[in-house]
């Protein structure tokens, strides 16, 4: 089958890992093959965790700059450094809730404009898809649940060979009992959203 | 029960390379584990240390990587089957075991595992450690992928029986922290007791008794290089004059690069599992089928080199290429565009790379480097140490672990970092010649893992300078694995000892030892500024918790702090303390409240007493 590569950025903390096992859980329910490698350790520590997928008959857990088909940010400023990842073709979907890095603060960093964020990947990739997912992580009923929220949108985007009943059914089994129902709401929130985000 | 316990051969489980890793090792009947923690190969044993509590197995977290091969050595040699796991650079403090270990052999399987770190992701240094399998003449197996990484633990296990050697395991980062599905095969049952047969004429290694065993680890690699050649883990793919020899990741970057580039049909390539010793007569064969060879390994020309000797034996003269300016480099880890550009220059077909957006024109985008955690410890002992150390021309050695980030700035307080436990002894040197004040650091882990040796020799040889524990009381770097100072009754667990770090420094002769609690800034500075005045070795034991390792324990319930109206911008807090709950807003210091734990450090900085607790809301 079609070899499909996903590349997610997130800053430590926002839950990146667990979006990209329930992508997993996901395919392995669909029988599509898969392949993930993610970043531990160092990066970590308030550092960017970068998750690559690559679905399809692939053996490499890695993706190469230009080969990406999909890119989510889970930070704006994040999904811009992680363009060399994307080519023309490629989609983009970002969060817009910021997250200043640490270094701002110290006056080592200016933030960039979010408009020229958006811009930006717009001239240069296929698609943008952009919406504040951490706001509607918390209308959803918990702001952690913004990974569940952009789970939806790139499930939106038919990008990824994964239909939303599969998706929703490894949420159902893999996130922790107590926050399924919030993780489903959110889920849709971001699979709407992917629609209106464009 | 444990996920990793499931008995359903055949089932699929989508597993990190480290879950595979222990599945196999589990189905392979392993009975005893010790490890010094260490990323990549952490989660094997979490994973071993969950299940050891569910059922006979041993686990433990050894002191550091020789005393975890020691022990593991000792159940092999009693016909336990033992793994022993740790990254690359802990093989360094393994090795004087590891070398006359390959000299005594086992009676039961023994798997050390080590897990490379090619781009040193969160390492000191990217050394390839096939090369302790031809230093120490023992067997190696390297997977490719998760689901190898499983399939081959069993093998490993046997091979170590059928050779009465211990096997390398070689991973990289890349397997480690790879997710697949993995079927699940059959668990064999473990034999946790085992019996020592006395033998000292095999097992005491006096020089008449070591210079029989070395003849019997060469008659060994004859016989792995035999069964090497028939491996299954060295196998031959596709047919063609054209030939690639690879191992590892490499082969999944190569077999993609083989596809994409559409040169199936004339390209072979040779994939190597088991890679020392490296089975001559199969590479000998595949080569005298080539017109040309290109080897395509991470790290070293560990193979190439090889490759290149057994051509020549076999006075073949045909291109074999690997390393150098205008293929693969040394330095890194491979990734699938490089691997498909190199190998089209090669065969010289054509490639075209995917084209990347012109990004010259994007703004700087701020650096997001990891940092020390809102309210960590480590943050208010380098604090109390800078002010106690205020005009003094001062250095700081640092060591291995969480505060190694403190030498970022606004901090910037590691000067000298090179492995595992070293402070203590460079801060020696570094008094004995230079007139800087010397001031070093190591963690609680770290002091036990090989900090004491330094410190007894400091104390010995009547070195000068002060050396600064940071008792946060677990391994905090790795996952906050326990070590000897560890209280593990919070862990609800018993039957262990616990080890007091100022009864040890004590112990070993340090004259001037103070205990502090960093929170309490005026009384740290206090301590450490008399610290500091004394003439030999001193020590200062820095205690509090780590903020996450508390949290995780409910020990800590975090307070969160905010800035007042009376702050008048001094930026105390933000320029010397740098905690990541400060944020600017309209060019005004403000706290991130889900981010403070309320350690009051920046509380009691501030001059103008600016900073207060969040009232709490009712209800």
């Amino acid at each position: 089958m079609d070899t499909k590569r996903l590349i997610i950025v997130a800053v430590g903390g926002q839950g990146n890992l667990l979006a990209s096992k329930v992508i997993g859980e996901a395919a392995l329910l669909s029988g599509v093959p898969v392949r993930m490698s993610e970043i531990h350790g160092m990066a970590q520590r308030g550092g960017v965790v970068e998750s690559a997928i690559v679905f399809g008959d692939a053996k490499s857990t890695i993706i190469s700059d230009g080969e990406a088909d999909l890119l989510v940010g889970f930070e704006p400023a994040e999904a811009l450094r992680a363009l060399n990842k994307c080519n023309a073709a490629t989609t983009v979907i970002t969060n817009l809730s910021p997250l200043s890095p640490f270094t701002v603060a110290i006056g080592k960093g200016v933030y960039p404009r979010l408009s020229r964020i958006q811009e930006l990947i717009r001239a240069k990739t296929e698609k943008l898809i952009a919406f504040d997912a951490t706001a509607l992580a918390r209308e959803a009923g918990n702001v952690m649940a913004v990974n569940m929220v952009l789970l939806g949108a790139m499930t939106r985007t038919g990008i990824l060979p994964l239909a939303a009943d599969k998706v929703k059914e490894a949420i159902r089994t893999r996130t922790k009992k107590a926050f399924v129902e919030v993780n489903l709401k959110a889920f849709e929130m971001g699979f709407e959203a992917a629609e209106k985000g464009e | 029960m444990h996920k990793l316990l499931t008995d359903q051969p055949g089932q699929q489980m989508l597993l990190l390379g480290n879950e595979a890793i222990t599945r196999g090792a589990v189905e392979a009947g392993v009975a005893f584990a010790s490890t010094y923690p260490g990323t990549p190969s952490s989660e094997i044993s979490l994973n071993l240390f969950q299940i050891s509590r569910e059922t006979d197995l041993y686990f433990e977290y050894s002191t550091n990587e020789k005393v975890a091969l020691e022990v593991a050595a000792a159940a092999a040699v009693s016909g336990v089957r033992s793994m022993c796991m740790m990254k690359h650079v802990g093989v360094n403090v393994a090795a004087d075991v590891l070398m006359t270990l390959a000299y005594i052999g086992v009676k039961g399987g023994l798997v050390i595992l080590t897990a490379d770190d090619p781009y040193m992701f969160s390492s000191q240094n990217e050394q390839d450690n096939r090369y302790y399998a031809k230093l120490s003449g023992l067997p190696m197996l390297e997977p490719s992928s998760v689901e190898e990484a499983r399939s081959m633990m069993p093998y490993a296990f046997d091979l170590s029986e059928k050779l009465g050697e211990p096997v390398l395991f070689r991973t990289t980062t890349r397997v480690n922290h790879s997710t697949a599905a993995v079927t699940l095969g059959e668990m064999r049952p473990r034999q946790p007791r085992g019996d020592f047969v006395k033998d000292p004429f095999n097992f005491v290694c006096v020089p008449a008794v070591s210079r029989k065993l070395h003849v019997r680890l060469l008659e060994n690699m004859e016989k792995a290089e035999k069964i090497a050649g028939t491996s299954e883990y060295n196998f031959t793919e596709g047919a063609g004059n054209q030939g690639i020899i690879c191992n590892g990741v490499s082969y999944n970057y190569v077999s993609d690069a083989v596809t994409e580039l559409g040169i199936a049909d004339n390209t072979k390539i040779l994939r190597i599992g088991f890679s020392h010793p490296l089975p001559q007569a199969l590479i000998k064969d595949f080569l005298g089928g080539c017109e040309k060879v290109l080897v395509v390994e991470e790290g070293e020309p560990y193979m190439e080199e090889a490759v290149k000797a057994f051509a020549q034996e076999a006075g073949l003269t045909l291109p074999i290429r690997g390393k150098s300016a205008d293929l693969f480099s040394r330095l890194y880890e491979f990734d699938p565009a490089t691997v498909k550009k190199n190998i089209a220059a090669f065969f010289d077909v054509p490639y075209t790379p995917p084209v990347i957006p012109d990004l010259s024109d994007l703004p700087e985008i701020p650096q997001r480097p990891p940092t020390l955690c809102a309210g960590c410890s480590h943050r208010a002992t380098f604090y109390a140490v800078k002010k106690a150390a205020e005009g003094m021309d001062v250095m700081h050695p640092s060591d291995i672990g969480c505060y190694t980030l403190g030498f970022l700035p606004p901090l910037s307080m590691a000067d000298f970092v090179v492995c595992m436990g070293a402070s203590a002894g460079t801060s020696g040197g570094f008094s004995k010649v230079t007139d800087k004040k010397v001031i070093s650091f190591i963690g609680d882990s770290t002091f036990f893992h090989s900090g004491i040796s330094g410190l007894i020799n400091a104390v010995f040889n009547n070195h000068k300078f002060t050396l600064v524990i940071l008792d946060n009381g677990t391994t905090a770097m790795t996952g906050h694995q326990p070590n000897p100072g560890v209280d593990m009754t919070k862990l609800n667990m018993d039957g262990f000892g616990r080890i007091s770090i100022e009864a040890v420094v004590r112990a070993i002769g340090v004259r001037h030892v103070s205990v502090i609690r960093p929170y309490k800034v005026q009384k740290s500075i206090a301590a450490i500024k008399e610290a500091l005045d004394y003439d030999g070795v001193s020590v200062v034991i820095s205690q509090e918790p780590c903020s996450l390792y508390a949290k995780s324990l409910k020990e800590l319930k975090p307070r969160a702090f905010y800035v007042t109206d009376r702050c008048k911008n001094h930026r105390t807090c933000l320029d010397e303390l740098g905690c990541p709950a400060f944020y600017l807003k309209d060019d005004r210091v403000c706290i991130d409240p889900d981010l403070c734990i309320g350690c009051t450090v920046c509380v009691q900085i501030c001059p103008e007493n600016a900073i207060r607790p969040v009232k709490k809301t009712e209800g």
